[in-house]
């Protein structure tokens, strides 16, 4: 082929002598340090394949010199991410819950913290958006069963809402007035009214008057005389808008008839006492946290902060 | 394939493929071009070197530095102005503006940047000045090159990559002086206490400019800048580009005297090789316009006083377009100056350049130096309340873009009913408004809840959020957001 070498004539430059279907090529060399860098990777694979894991085997990599892995390299940085915490989790450690407010920067630590360990621990039932679902208390109103101070919600994370397996649990049950026999369907209709009525979802009708004395019988002793609820017993509200189990009359009835009894686990032992203590103050901060009535007082059943009170 | 080739002549039986460095001492040289360059050299060294270091006075809460490009808390300061990150509309405006200067540029002079203004002309060109300070001239060069190695050649060898490796790293240092407070740094960096991206910055600048000035130089242009490749595109046949005028030039010849007394028709060229010895890229212009001239024009330099010696007049190599070119081979009288800068592609170009400077420059003007924006919490979308009332949150940034501390107030718009308040505050106090103090030239960050009766037919309202400063300057901005309800 290189007898059809020969000089181009626009370019000057000399061709490789190969030619197909007249596309010829112009012989237009690298210069020789280009060759050089093509070397010097060549030496770079070479290292970095003794440096590195590099070699795929049946059970992983050849390990390499340095011993580096993504998975050694990922727990050093989380290790060092630990070691960066320490300092802001031994201040919410030493900082009493009803103080926790006082320092902007321990509080948002706080928040963030709780926000990372709700992601992980508390979304199956309250959602990502701790706007929870039926039967699942949304967190960011202003309606709280068992309390909304963070004394209130410490407690209520750390024992938990009737859970069996924890002595100290938050107790309360409601009687199943209608599968019992404690109440009549035509009475348990009556009861439903009243309850939308003050509740203000009806004007007051002759059932509704009925209910009231009904309701004075059986359910004020929990829900109060005025229906307002009552958070010792977790019993709630029912003359607000927010209902966890339905507002609608079908809803109420079923209510009565069957009861309720949500179950909520305690955390207290399962989570290091910071982490609860974080949790309390992200619940605590979705926008219907409730300042302390009385913080000296409340502070000091919760002072150990270890969730098992 | 033992065959002779009669076309190319007698070669060796195997070529390498690859091709060997053609070793390129260009020659010392003055002239109009030549006192051009060294001013340009000596503006742009200045600029680079001197910038850093320049005080401009921004008040207690800003930094002093004239022109700062602060990575870590993202501004960037020049003069008077700072640039916040959302504002980089103004560097992308400068870097078009650049682009268009370029193209501008390109069409009038042809490949100007390259032969005056790239950094690797300027430091190339730098690097061979210091070579002919030590070594000599072009011969003495070729001569030390070729020589066995002596103490001699050591010895200049080393001052030569000393020098060079003292301006590399005074180079690669004034590169970090723009990044943090040059004073402060210049102190950390000489006592070891600089952070190590500083010193790794340094490192890799100080390399590059030893090897690209030192020894990869014209190589960088022909082989691995595409900058050449796209200007050469952008030329046209009005672009001034160092010609060798040919038409007057050849035939070309040597010995003045035989020839006229032979009395043949001659060129001007006396073919002196001037022209190939100045070249920094080691080229013959003569063989025409080609990818290795970067239009420095020393050959220009070069070649004029070689005519001034012979008694001919200047100008065999000199900047032509090649439609003058054309006309003056014809015999004709090539177009003045002013008609090949001014045409319309020129003009296009500068009034596109103008009217982006000009832009920015107004929106400079106008800009203001408060911002509020809302971003709404989706997650929940809005939450209902015991009183019946929905209420929505929402992220308000207010960017502070001055050096000293505001008060503003936050306040809400065009919503039936809503009020606000800010986690810090309680439902019970809230309002249509919240003041809040932002720290000198930052972004403050408030939660801000807000409330309004359910509506009958529930969906989206729209409203504003605004934000007014407190203070004697005064000053407002608002943004839109959107409150949403259940259906």
């Amino acid at each position: 082929m290189a007898e059809n070498k020969r000089i181009d004539q626009p370019s000057g430059t000399e061709t490789v002598g190969h030619e197909w279907d007249g596309i010829e090529e112009l012989n237009t060399p690298l210069p020789r340090w280009w060759l050089w860098t093509f070397y010097a990777t060549v030496v770079w694979g070479i290292v970095y394949v003794i440096l590195y894991p590099a070699w795929p085997l049946v059970h992983g990599a050849t390990e390499g010199v340095l011993s580096w892995s993504s998975r050694g390299q990922l727990e050093k940085e989380l290790a060092a991410e630990r070691e960066r915490q320490a300092p802001i989790r031994r201040a919410i450690a030493a900082t009493p819950l009803d103080r926790l407010g006082e320092d902007p920067q321990i509080m948002q630590a706080a928040v963030e913290g709780g926000r990372a360990a709700f992601r992980v621990h508390c979304v199956q039932c309250h959602g990502s958006g701790a706007a929870g679902s039926r039967g699942y208390p949304n967190l960011n109103d202003d309606d709280w069963l068992w309390g909304g101070d963070i004394v209130s919600i410490h407690e209520t994370i750390a024992n938990g809402a009737r859970d069996p397996q924890n002595e100290a649990t938050r107790m309360s049950q409601m009687p199943a007035f209608g599968r019992d026999g404690l109440l009549t369907p035509a009475q348990i209709a009556d009861v439903t009214a009243y309850v939308l009525t003050i509740s203000g979802q009806q004007k007051a009708t002759p059932a509704a008057r009925r209910g009231s004395e009904l309701f004075a019988q059986n359910c004020a002793v929990c829900h109060g005389p005025d229906g307002k609820g009552d958070r010792q017993f977790g019993a709630p509200n029912l003359t607000d808008a927010i209902w966890l189990y339905g507002g609608d009359a079908d809803s109420i009835a079923a209510t009565v008839t069957n009861s309720r009894y949500g179950v909520m686990p305690h955390w207290g032992g399962r989570l290091d006492p910071v982490t609860i203590k974080m949790l309390a103050a992200y619940v605590h901060s979705l926008g219907g946290g409730e300042s302390l009535a009385t913080p000296l007082m409340a502070a000091a059943g919760t002072e150990g902060s270890d969730g098992q009170p | 394939m033992a065959s002779p080739d009669d076309l190319v002549g007698v070669k060796p039986p195997r070529k390498s493929l690859y091709a060997k460095r053609e070793p390129v001492f260009p020659k010392a040289v003055d002239g109009r071009f030549r006192r051009l360059k060294w001013m340009v050299m000596a503006v742009t060294l200045t600029i680079y070197y001197v910038t850093p270091w320049l005080r401009w006075d921004r008040g207690p809460w800003a930094p002093d530095q004239a022109v700062l490009i602060d990575l870590a808390h993202r501004r960037f300061y020049m003069f008077s102005i700072e640039i916040w990150p959302h504002e980089f509309y103004y560097v992308a405006g400068l870097l078009i503006m650049a682009g268009i200067g370029l193209f501008l540029v390109t069409s009038v002079a042809g490949r100007a940047w390259c032969g005056y203004a790239c950094p690797q002309t300027v430091w190339t060109d730098l690097f061979q000045h210091v070579e002919r300070f030590v070594e000599g001239d072009r011969n003495a060069q070729i001569r030390l090159n070729k020589g066995p190695w002596t103490f001699e050649k050591i010895r200049k060898r080393g001052t030569k990559y000393a020098i060079f490796l003292l301006i590399s790293l005074t180079t690669g240092g004034a590169w970090i002086f723009y990044f943090a407070d040059a004073p402060t740094l210049a102190r950390a960096f000489l006592s070891g206490d600089a952070p190590t991206v500083a010193y790794a910055t340094v490192g890799v600048l100080t390399a590059t400019t030893f090897i690209l000035g030192g020894f990869m130089r014209e190589q960088v242009c022909i082989y691995m800048c595409p900058w050449p490749r796209i200007q050469t595109a952008m030329l046209d046949e009005k672009s001034l580009i160092v010609t060798y005028k040919n038409w007057r030039g050849e035939p070309r010849h040597r010995g003045t005297k035989k020839a006229t007394l032979a009395d043949l028709q001659l060129g001007d060229c006396i073919d002196c090789n001037q022209c190939v010895a100045v070249c920094p890229t080691g080229i013959d212009i003569r063989n025409g316009p080609q990818i290795g001239c970067i239009t420095c024009a020393l050959c220009i330099d070069a070649c004029d006083k070689v005519m001034t010696q012979i008694g001919r007049p200047r100008g065999l190599i000199d900047y032509a377009t090649f439609e003058d070119s054309k006309i003056e081979a014809g015999g004709g009288t090539p177009k003045p100056l002013w008609k090949t800068i001014l045409r319309p592609r020129t003009l296009i170009y500068f009034a596109v350049w103008s009217a982006i400077g000009l832009a920015m420059l107004f929106a400079l003007g106008v800009r203001t130096r408060i911002d509020i924006s809302a971003q709404q919490q989706r997650n929940p979308v809005y939450v209902q309340l015991s009183d019946g009332h929905i209420r929505n949150s929402f992220t308000v940034k207010i960017r502070n873009m001055q050096a000293r501390p505001r008060s503003f107030e936050v306040g809400l718009s065009g919503l039936d009913g809503g009020v606000m308040w800010t986690e810090t505050g309680s439902r019970e106090q809230a309002g249509t408004a919240v003041s809040t103090r932002v720290a000198p030239d930052s972004l403050g960050k408030l939660r801000i809840f807000v409330a309004a009766p359910r509506s009958a037919e529930g969906g989206q309202d729209p409203f504003h959020f605004t934000v007014r400063a407190l203070d004697a300057e005064g000053g407002s901005d608002s943004t839109e957001a959107v409150f949403e309800r259940p259906e």
